[in-house]
């Protein structure tokens, strides 16, 4: 059992997607929008390249937060993000968070997942069961 | 312009989906997930799973299916081309393990204009065979300049 106190940050977890992780995102999850494998389709609907799956960088969020809950999976009981800037392949994604409070067992953690100053993932909150 | 609103209430076909313990390697694998409950059968069960037991977020693979024909629904209209995934929550109940077979429900909750974005709001509902609710999700969709 993982104990965590008001103000306590936790363990950063830091991954570099490689260039073909958005293609083996895609097949483990099912969403196949060009957008996230085709560089082509990507610049022509205005984008730099193709973009990382916002749940992709979602199941990261959830990963940190299950990691400093002590790793059940069934510790996290909610998960709540906004999706604010994109994220690209090949570039360092640092998720990162502070436990906001704790009641009867339980903890909720502020999160942010970012690639340097850019926040792809900001307010979200982390549900866990201690 | 005024966006519809008529599709709000709506509900569309359950999917139902087979959990598989391959799927779930695969998934875990993608999010560098390590933990033995995820890959090992035995591992799961000696941590008191029925089976390989999926990460929460895995949920993605069962539910979004019944998502799908609300997304494209024209009484819902959305303009794809504008359209950005604005946010997401998850609330987890019963773990969905191996073999489960999952049937999930979408709604639209909310259709809304807001600084000149239009805001589309869905739900769905995820039960394993038992009727236990394994995953509710809430699935905001924002499209610009509505």
């Amino acid at each position: 059992m993982a104990e965590l106190n008001v103000g306590d940050e936790i363990p950063e977890l830091r991954v570099t997607p490689d260039k073909y992780l958005p293609h083996r995102y895609a097949g483990a999850s099912g969403d196949f929008n060009p957008i996230h494998i085709d560089p082509e389709f990507a610049k022509a609907v205005g984008l730099p390249n193709t973009i990382l799956h916002g749940l992709y960088m979602m199941g990261l969020v959830a990963r940190a937060g299950t990691e400093a809950a002590g790793g059940d999976p069934k510790s996290l009981k909610r998960l709540s993000v906004q999706f604010r800037g994109m994220g690209a392949p090949e570039t360092e994604i640092v998720v990162s968070g502070e436990v906001k409070s704790v009641e009867d067992g339980k903890a909720t953690i502020d999160v942010v997942a970012a690639q340097g100053e850019n926040q792809t993932i900001r307010n979200a909150e982390a549900d866990v069961q201690l | 312009m005024t966006l519809k609103t008529e599709a709000v209430g709506k509900e569309w076909p359950a999917t139902t989906y087979e959990v598989g313990k391959e799927k779930i390697r695969e998934y875990a694998t993608v999010i560098g997930l390590d933990n033995p409950v995820h890959l090992d059968r035995e591992a799961a069960r000696a941590a008191g799973y029925r089976d390989v037991v999926a990460p929460p977020m895995f949920c993605v693979v069962y539910s979004a299916p019944a998502l799908a024909p609300a997304m494209f629904d024209p009484e819902v209209g959305m303009n794809f081309a504008a359209m950005v995934h604005g946010g997401q929550e998850f609330e987890w109940g019963e773990p969905a393990c191996s073999g489960d077979e999952i049937t999930t429900t979408a709604k639209c909750l909310e259709i809304y204009e807001k600084d000149g974005k239009g805001f589309y709001v869905f739900e769905t509902v995820s039960a394993n065979g038992d009727g236990d609710q394994v995953v509710r999700g809430t699935w905001t969709n924002i499209v610009r300049g509505v």
